[in-house]
């Protein structure tokens, strides 16, 4: 070793020491209850968002049980409903939204080359107000009080007069819980990608999954507010007897189901968005070769973006809606297959055109090309109002909607865990296990989903507890069950995989599959800071463009500070002061925890409940500076 | 396939960078916009309920039911719009670091939400009716509710920049968060026009 190298080396260690010095989390549990590391949290989130999918999965295996043949009756219609409520409820507001919002959490700094989001301590709100909004749904499951009324819980049945008692009420501030959740950290990830992005990295430059990241934290921000303004007016009927959908009171119980379906089908992308991020990242790596026709998929990405607005009405067909407006959701709801189809075009020309790798995270993005095809295509089907009218409310629906969200969210999001895997934990999974453990899925889930199309055209209504042996629909919901059992196999093997992987796989290294992008350039797992030194990037896969990457110094070594760069040329413009770890936003979220859940049994609660909730922000926004010496208020010693 | 990371290879320093910095190029009014898009699109939301329901036909307002007085609502109004001569005049001093105009404008700011606040007290009790009488009501009281909150939101939040800027020693940032609650201000008086002619001018006009 060269003296210059000796000396270099030992600046890099000194670099690290103190940079570890100002990100690093305290010990033991006080770290636990104040860490702000992105990846901290995002893990924790991403743990928990497993748990429930874990739950919610085990709902699902024990609804298929009770469908296993006629005429069972293992079950009762009450505890059916609320095994399909619980279970679409954790699925949707539980699962998806949030384990997506994990995701971009994680991976959002890292790609950026950044040490942290552009709020940190929201990011530790926000997923003690999920955790919150878990509890919100379960603790009264297991007090025998669980919502009953499905995922969406339309008036007049989840109404003051058809639902007595909380079990309303729980559903819809557990919605409260999680959509501030998910709001919190979609907030983040658009200032994020907005300021701080690395020097060079310009708009036309910004990876695929951050224009996916960026899309859909934007159809967050103005699709979610739709789900809490509808959930407080529904508690405002059951409570204060306001009347927005009494219709003797003058309101209207489809006035719920606009403002429902107004957050409801842009939530369907706003969970698939992110998996088409993952699945541009993933074809990426494992073509070899970066995206095909980057600014088709851009523009495609943007349009979904925009064309899930105006799609809602499609799930209202059977309500009665006007002819004209029927046939403008009709086209609308068709032209939104043109954008996801340009995007399956680019992916299948990039593994065309690249030197394709079939890892099992590629595995995963095939099974969703296929699986979400159909489901896209029975979408088309579903899309049409006319046929619409006959297949609403039967099984056909629910094979489409599970093609769309497991073959077109979860599928991806199984090819990202393993893609990731290795940067978060420094180990490899199994690819045996995880080809054993995709091919089960993927069969599985085909065979439990598919003969559902089936069942629904032969007119087997959804959301039934059993059904008699002569409608002849016994051996097909045999089918699925069995097959579903198949699936719960691939999944113990992929869990168990994962498990194992973390104290038994493989050393990963720092860029195990050969990625392109920064979260590639610092070492499995990443260290507090993240990274050395800030990137610079001068293409859209710099890993790929240079051996020796260009980096800026200068921000501050010894506390924590961010650099901030220009909207649309990433330019160098200003550094800030990036938040320490603190207890406020746990006291926060338990402040309006407090405040929701008291709400849910007077409205007092939010007048009394806002007082330490306004303490706990003031006492989380203080600024840590010296006392005034001029004034009437400055300090007198 | 790489086991270590990429070398890294300094081309620039950004030391000399400031370190704070106002509107766009600050992230705190990023989080801050961001947020007003989240509010306003509820504003827009509880908009389209109330002419939803009033576009289904019947009485607006019920009879016997008179609308919300205008005396309050045009008395709260006017102050609202008043009240952005100084928040604006603030906002500007905010950017010349000027304590002592910064302090004084953040009291005013206070004073005046403490007025307003008190002066919509008093129209909440001019509305005419009570939210349960009817779908009307509701819709009413939805709009009212939501921008009074709005309106005690900022209120606490520059009060407690008010104590804040008195009490200590403000650097740049906390010229910069004074500045950003000077666009929430606007924001809400910005969202008022169309909710206080929905309230107030639609159970006349629609």
């Amino acid at each position: 070793m060269t003296a210059e190298t000796d000396l270099r080396a030992r600046g890099l260690a000194d670099r690290r020491r103190r940079l570890l010095a100002a990100w690093a989390d305290a010990p033991g549990l006080w770290g636990f209850l104040t860490t702000v590391d992105h990846k901290r949290l995002a893990a924790r989130y991403i743990v928990t968002t497993m748990a429930m999918l874990f739950a919610a999965g085990m709902l699902g295996v024990d609804m298929r049980l009770q469908l296993a043949a006629p005429d069972m009756h293992r079950m009762g219609p009450q505890g059916y409903d609320e095994s399909f409520s619980l279970h679409g409820s954790t699925m949707l507001f539980l699962v998806s939204v949030p384990v997506m919002e994990a995701m971009a959490m994680w991976l959002v700094p890292l790609m950026l080359g950044q040490r942290n989001m552009a709020f940190p301590r929201l990011n530790a709100f926000s997923y003690w107000m999920y955790l919150e909004g878990v509890l919100m749904l379960w603790i009264p499951h297991a007090l025998g009080f669980t919502p009953d009324l499905g995922w969406f819980e339309y008036p007049p049945l989840s109404g003051p007069a058809y639902a007595p008692g909380h079990r309303a009420d729980v559903w819809a501030q557990m919605i409260t819980f999680t959509e501030v959740a998910a709001l919190c950290v979609s907030v983040n990830v658009v200032v994020t990608i907005f300021t701080m992005r690395p020097p060079g990295m310009t708009l036309g430059r910004m990876p695929l999954f951050l224009w996916g990241m960026l899309v859909a934290s934007f159809m967050t921000v103005f699709g979610l507010p739709a789900v809490m303004v509808v959930t407080s007016m529904l508690i405002a009927d059951r409570e204060v007897a306001t009347h927005f959908f009494s219709p003797s009171g003058g309101g209207d119980v489809l006035l719920f189901q606009h403002l429902y379906w107004f957050f409801g089908h842009p939530e369907v992308y706003i969970i698939f968005v992110p998996g088409v991020a993952f699945v541009s990242s993933i074809v990426e790596t494992f073509s070899r070769r970066v995206v095909f026709g980057y600014v088709p998929m851009v523009v495609a990405v943007l349009a979904i973006g925009v064309l899930a607005f105006g799609l809602w009405v499609h799930h209202m067909f059977a309500v009665g809606l006007p002819k004209m407006g029927a046939d403008f959701y009709t086209a609308a709801s068709m032209a939104i297959a043109l954008p996801i189809g340009v995007q399956i075009f680019c992916w299948i020309a990039t593994m065309f055109r690249g030197r394709l790798q079939l890892k099992t995270p590629m595995l995963w993005v095939i099974g969703f090309i296929v699986t979400f095809v159909i489901g896209g295509m029975t979408g088309v089907m579903t899309a049409s109002a006319p046929l619409d009218l006959q297949l609403t409310d039967t099984y056909f629906v629910v094979a489409h909607l599970h093609y769309v969200l497991v073959g077109g969210a979860i599928f991806p999001l199984l090819g990202a865990f393993t893609y990731w895997y290795p940067k978060a934990t420094g180990r490899m999974m199994s690819e045996v296990w995880g080809r054993i453990s995709w091919a089960l899925v993927v069969v599985g889930f085909n065979l439990t989903f598919f003969p559902m199309h089936l069942l629904g055209l032969m007119g087997m209504p959804r959301r039934i507890y059993t059904y008699p042996a002569e409608m002849g629909w016994g051996p097909l919901n045999l089918l699925s069950t069995v097959s579903a059992l198949i699936t719960v196999v691939g999944a113990g093997i992929f869990v168990l995989n994962a498990l194992l992987s973390y104290w038994r796989g493989r050393l990963a290294g720092a860029n195990p599959w050969g990625g392109s992008t920064l979260e590639w350039a610092t070492p499995s797992p990443p260290p507090p800071y993240n990274f050395d030194y800030i990137p610079t990037v001068d293409s859209v896969a710099p890993l790929w463009t240079r051996d020796e990457l260009h980096a800026l110094e200068g921000l501050s070594l010894d506390s924590r500070e961010v650099l901030v760069t220009t909207l649309v040329d990433a330019k160098p413009d200003n550094r800030q002061k990036s938040p320490k770890p603190s207890l406020w936003p746990l006291l926060t979220a338990l402040a309006v925890g407090v405040m929701f859940v008291g709400s849910i049994f007077s409205p007092w609660p939010i007048v009394w409940g806002s007082v330490p909730v306004a303490a706990t922000i003031v006492g989380w926004f203080w600024p840590t500076r010296p006392r005034a010496q001029r004034g009437p208020l400055r300090a007198r010693t | 396939m790489s086991e270590e990371t990429p070398a890294f290879r300094v081309v620039g320093d950004v030391s000399a960078l400031p370190d704070y910095a106002f509107g766009p190029r600050s992230i705190l009014w990023w989080g801050n916009s961001a947020f007003m898009m989240i509010e306003g699109t509820a504003f827009v939301l509880a908009a389209a309920a109330y002419l939803y329901i009033r576009g289904k036909g019947g009485h607006w307002p019920p009879p016997g039911v008179r609308p919300p007085d205008l005396l309050w609502g045009g008395l709260f109004t006017a102050g609202l719009l008043l009240s952005e001569l100084p928040n604006r005049w603030l906002q500007a001093k905010t950017r010349q670091f000027d304590l002592a105009s910064v302090r004084f404008g953040v009291l005013v700011m206070t004073l005046a939400g403490l007025a307003l606040a008190g002066v919509r007290a008093v129209e909440l009790s001019h509305i005419n009716v009570r939210w349960g009488v009817d779908a009307y009501a509701s819709c009413i009281w939805l709009l009212m509710v939501l921008h009074t909150t709005h309106v005690v939101t900022d209120l606490g939040d520059t009060a407690v920049l008010c104590l804040w800027m008195f009490t200590h020693q403000p650097g740049p940032s906390q010229f910069s968060d004074v500045n950003d609650n000077c666009s929430y201000w606007t924001f809400v008086v910005v969202t008022w026009i169309p909710i206080g002619f929905l309230i107030y001018l639609g159970p006349r006009l629609l």
